[in-house]
């Protein structure tokens, strides 16, 4: 019994500083989301809500969220199943790529997509040449869409190529045995088996996007208005500072979080593969 | 060839292109003499690589992310492997928990959490914020979940329990035991998540800016203070960082493949 005791202080270490570093500084933002100059109560959620100024930053989130997730998981399908089809060396090389372009993120991709896609970066000169664009805005909504959907692909790819795997080949033969075409296939057979990892990984994905701060940063210094700019803004911008409203701000964001992880429960519960 | 798998291909390739290309064009960007309004550079040079590796500021910054990468993984190491062999041996039903708790940090943004750190460490008994103490602390719970995965993963394919009693038998303490026994066994496979931790550890931005800013400078504050110089100096900047990450991915994937 003694030793059981002395194990559990063991454990007392990890629990200290995980307490400090994660719980505390939740426990604060959720007391404190409460806490305005006109004392305790949903005051600062209601300013947020009634702000078009903080509206708008939630509707840029969400937008730009919700479409390089969408974007992302496209192409991480797409590459996932073609990845799974070709050779040996060239699946090796290129999922070892796509594993270290994951860590490409925040400022040095802001930087590079700069390079690339700024007012004079080469490929924008390249096609403003060809006809193709007349001009293209890096800094703005459409902008960001493309570099969010950019670090997405490497996750999106990470997460969905392991659930290829258990698409076997032998059901894609039985079922054009039995006349079932490519669309068939996919409709009754390939898509409801993928369905709960493609819904978490939309989720993962979505996730990623709605926290993302360093890249839109880096890239506009701050002067794109969506929710984690806002809220760095308020706790150490150098023109107003407001911890109490950042707090109600991250609380929305957390909360915003745990709603989706909540529709991706619901939806993976109707989802076919897991009834069965 | 067949036309589906030339397509397969043509996806793939595809995919890897894309994914390069701001890796590429950043490269390129690096080696030109000068690079504007032409698409491509008038000519190459290493010259920003040779003024960026003279740069003292650049080589501290560099030194400061090492140092708090570093602290922050071998806490993490400390902190983790002591509550492991805790679960494993004693409390195996708190896996359960523990696998809910790690999910934390992945859930709760770092720009969420520096607003209460913000608070709680500004001022008052632990006055940590601007000092690489609270960078240590926050980047141990970001390299938390993939620590605490790897080394339950490999916790749960020794045999514990009759490797611990083999070593009692022989007469070592549980803690001597731990020590020699259970944690070479763990080597291989703590030291593939301690490099992948690393590698995206010095990519962090977001705690090392709000929290500490420019009192002690990472790579990556440095990096961003450095936006309105030439872009040439930064391209440089942004390759030697990858190249360091590419270095120890590369590593991580390498003992990894020993491993199977």
């Amino acid at each position: 019994m003694k030793g059981k005791w002395l194990a559990a202080l063991c454990t007392l270490p990890f629990l200290v500083f995980f307490f400090a570093f994660q719980i505390a500084p939740l426990l604060w933002i959720t007391f404190n989301s409460l806490n305005s100059s006109q004392g305790w109560g949903l005051d600062n959620f209601r300013e947020i809500l009634g702000s078009p100024f903080y509206r708008q930053a939630i509707r840029f989130s969400l937008e730009i969220s919700l479409w390089s997730s969408v974007l992302g998981l496209v192409i991480a399908v797409i590459s996932s199943y073609s990845l799974h089809k070709v050779d040996s060396t060239l699946r090796g090389f290129v999922t070892a790529f796509t594993n270290m372009t994951s860590n490409f993120a925040g400022v040095p991709l802001a930087f590079a997509f700069i390079i690339l896609l700024g007012f004079n970066g080469c490929l924008t000169l390249l096609l403003k040449q060809a006809g193709l664009i007349q001009d293209f805005n890096l800094y703005s909504k459409s902008g960001l869409i493309l570099i969010y959907t950019y670090f997405q692909i490497p996750l999106g790819v990470l997460l969905l190529y392991p659930a290829f795997g258990a698409l076997r080949e032998e059901w894609r033969e039985s079922a054009a045995l039995l006349g079932a075409n490519a669309w068939h296939y996919w409709r009754y057979i390939g898509l409801p088996i993928l369905t709960p990892a493609l819904l978490g990984t939309f989720i993962i994905l979505l996730a990623n996007a709605l926290g993302a701060y360093a890249t839109v940063y880096a890239l506009t210094t701050g002067n794109f208005n969506v929710v984690p700019v806002r809220i760095a803004a308020l706790v150490s911008g150098d023109i107003f500072l407001d911890p109490n409203m950042a707090s109600a701000l991250a609380m929305l964001l957390v909360a915003l979080m745990a709603l989706i992880t909540v529709i991706h429960q619901w939806l993976l519960r109707r989802s076919y593969h897991v009834q069965r | 060839m067949s036309n589906a798998k030339l397509y397969h291909r043509l996806v793939v390739w595809l995919l890897f292109l894309i994914l390069l290309l701001p890796l590429a064009a950043t490269l390129v960007y690096s080696l030109a003499t000068q690079w504007s309004a032409t698409i491509l550079p008038s000519g190459l040079t290493l010259k920003w690589y040779v003024a960026l590796w003279n740069d003292p500021r650049f080589l501290v910054a560099f030194g400061h992310s090492l140092v708090v990468c570093v602290g922050a993984l071998l806490l993490a190491i400390f902190l983790v492997l002591s509550l492991l062999f805790v679960i494993a041996y004693h409390f195996p039903k708190l896996d359960a928990v523990m696998n809910v708790l790690i999910l934390l940090p992945f859930a709760v943004p770092p720009v969420v959490s520096s607003v209460g750190l913000l608070q709680l460490y500004a001022s008052g008994p632990l006055p940590l914020i601007g000092t690489p103490w609270i960078l240590i602390g926050c980047y141990f719970t970001i390299a938390l979940p993939f620590m605490y995965r790897a080394i339950s993963n490999n916790l749960q394919a020794l045999n514990l329990r009759d490797l611990m009693d083999a070593a009692h038998l022989l007469g070592a303490s549980t803690f001597r035991a731990a020590l020699i026994v259970v944690l070479p066994n763990l080597r291989k496979g703590l030291m593939v998540a301690l490099f992948l931790s690393f590698s995206f550890l010095m990519g962090e931005f977001v705690f090392a800016n709000i929290l500490v800013g420019g009192r002690y400078e990472t790579l990556q504050v440095y990096l961003y203070s450095m936006r309105n110089g030439s872009g040439h100096f930064t391209s440089a900047l942004v390759i030697s960082y990858f190249l360091v990450v590419l270095l120890v991915t590369w590593v991580a994937n390498s003992l990894n493949r020993d491993k199977q």
